[in-house]
């Protein structure tokens, strides 16, 4: 198993967090795990995105150029990734805020209300956390729900823990919509 | 500390540092090796050592030369083209044979260039960038895990020999968190009668690179700094092999295209096609034996680079003309692709090598 994401959106929206949060979680599976920011000319005009693999082998590079899942949680992001990713691949996407729906045919494209999701729990900061919800339904085998639960109190910072209960909400809201959305 | 934690390489790299028991660093900011100097402001108080933003690269690496003069250990970090700022002061130190640790996380280059990761670096680092007939012991770390371990290292290594030694990472190294289990201290300890520590109750130390007394006493330094580096290069030959034993296509490659060079190694076993790759860790002295006798078993040879033609002159080198040996190279931040090294090494099986001249 290696998986390929790149997870991207507005910066404040969590992304980089997003993706330490995975890797911690996958890492204290077993998995082999690697993190690399984007920066540079990619970070001008308001996106932010960090690449992270998740692998039973050892990494080779940490550089991304065909995501085999991509979590985009503005409009920007669905623009300048849903071209990259692999034929049959993932995207999840924030239709709370995207307002030019991805089209291509040989992804699996699941849309959620992400920043909805994150509001009925009286912050618009949850998005990712409902994404990764998403996410982890959608790939069961890429890292188990608990262990995710308990590397959010390794990766958020002491200062911000306290809003680890509603993180884990969030993140729950996510995961059970997106068995709906299949289910439907 | 045996916990793994997950890790950016330049934050692993200062750990380390402290781990070593560095408690001077002194550097100007650069990208991307930003969060070396952002970890050390917060953790140099912490531990009771010194934090100096300086106000430009020369000054940090002049205060690296008076901190080293005076016994402690001292290091400074910074990226491509502020390491080519820092080379008088690195030649001034050789020259002096005070012991330091440097570290270049490269971005591309030349000039200001960009701040994606690349390797065009290897020449200033391994020839000299300074002036004069000097060394620097350079060390080629491939992941965040080496970038601690090999950290710790240098600062012995630098004490034992009172030499520079050079980290060098390419920015993508540097960027990456991983998977990271910090080292512990080696707990070993050099004696330094040469240190400038107040020469109270003994006669006087001096430092300086300036030798002009007698007439052949700078002949003599030279001489003397051969002989040291002969010393250095019996003693440090430091590769990674992987699948070499029978490779009839050998890769070479260091940093994160070695990694990838070891992922194509895999996929082209897989298909049959016995590749190997040989890392060298350390760039000076270059392992040219070790290389030498595994590479005349291949019937060629693979230099992949983030460079134009760098590491492959010595490769070049260490073969001295008796295997075929080829270039892949990307730069300016680009990254070597798994699917052009599996590729190149197809196109020899297909060619079978009777065409391609010695180059």
């Amino acid at each position: 198993m290696t998986e390929e994401l790149i997870i991207a959106g507005f910066g404040g929206q969590g992304v980089l967090l997003t993706g330490r949060l995975l890797c911690v979680a996958a890492m204290r599976q077993g998995k082999h795990v690697s993190h690399i920011p984007s920066y540079g000319a990619e970070m001008r005009g308001g996106t932010a995105n960090c690449s992270v693999v998740i692998s039973d082998e050892e990494i080779a590079s940490p550089v991304i150029e065909r995501p085999s899942i991509v979590i985009a949680l503005n409009g920007p992001s669905v623009a300048k990734f849903e071209s990259r990713i692999r034929p049959g691949g993932l995207l999840i996407w924030n239709s709370s805020l995207v307002k030019m729906a991805p089209t291509r045919s040989d992804l699996v494209l699941i849309p959620l209300d992400a920043t909805d999701l994150s509001l009925a729990e009286g912050t618009e900061r949850g998005a990712n956390m409902a994404a990764i919800g998403a996410l982890l339904k959608l790939k069961p085998d890429l890292v188990p729900m608990d262990a995710v639960e308990a590397a959010l109190d390794e990766v958020i910072s002491a200062r911000n823990r306290k809003h680890n209960p509603v993180n884990r909400r969030i993140l729950h809201a996510g995961y059970e919509i997106t068995e709906k959305i299949n289910a439907a | 500390m045996s916990k793994t934690v997950l890790m950016k390489g330049n934050e692993a790299l200062a750990e380390a540092a402290i781990i070593a028991g560095c408690r001077q660093y002194f550097a100007y900011p650069i990208t991307p090796q930003n969060e070396i100097p952002a970890y050390m402001s917060r953790r140099m108080p912490e531990v009771g050592g010194t934090f100096l933003q300086a106000e430009s690269e020369l000054a940090a690496i002049s205060m690296v030369l008076g901190a080293a003069a005076g016994g402690v250990r001292a290091m400074t970090s910074s990226s491509s083209p502020g390491m080519a700022l820092k080379q008088e002061g690195i030649s001034y130190i050789a020259g002096s044979e005070l012991p330091c640790v440097l570290v270049n996380v490269m971005r591309g280059g030349p000039g200001l260039g960009a701040i994606a990761g690349a390797q065009g670096d290897y020449f200033q680092a391994t020839r000299g960038g300074g002036n004069g007939d000097y060394r620097t012991i350079v060390l080629a770390p491939g992941s965040a895990q080496e970038l601690a371990d090999f950290t710790v290292d240098a600062f012995d290594l630098a004490d034992q020999y009172r030499i520079p030694v050079l980290i060098l990472a390419d920015g993508y190294i540097g960027q990456m968190s991983e998977p990271v289990v910090l080292p512990e201290p080696t707990g070993k300890t050099f004696e330094k009668p040469w240190a400038l520590t107040g020469a109270k109750g003994r006669s006087k130390n001096i430092i300086a690179s300036l030798k002009l007394i007698p007439d052949n006493a700078l002949e003599e330094h030279n001489l003397h700094l051969q002989e040291k580096y002969d010393l250095i290069s019996e003693n440090i030959r430091r590769i990674d092999t992987y699948h070499t034993d029978n490779a009839e296509w050998l890769i070479v490659a260091y940093g994160t295209a070695a990694r990838i060079a070891r992922k194509a190694v895999d996929r082209l076993r897989d298909e049959g096609v016995k590749a190997g790759l040989f890392r060298p860790l350390s760039l000076w002295p270059f392992p040219d034996r070790e290389l030498h006798e595994i590479a005349r078993n291949a019937g060629k040879v693979l230099t992949v680079e983030m460079s134009m033609g760098q590491l492959v002159e010595d490769v070049k080198l260490s073969v001295n003309g008796e295997v075929e040996v080829d270039l892949y190279g990307r730069a300016g931040g680009a990254v070597p692709a798994l699917d052009d090294i599996i590729e190149r090494i197809n196109s020899y099986e297909r060619e079978n090598h009777t065409h391609v001249q010695a180059s």
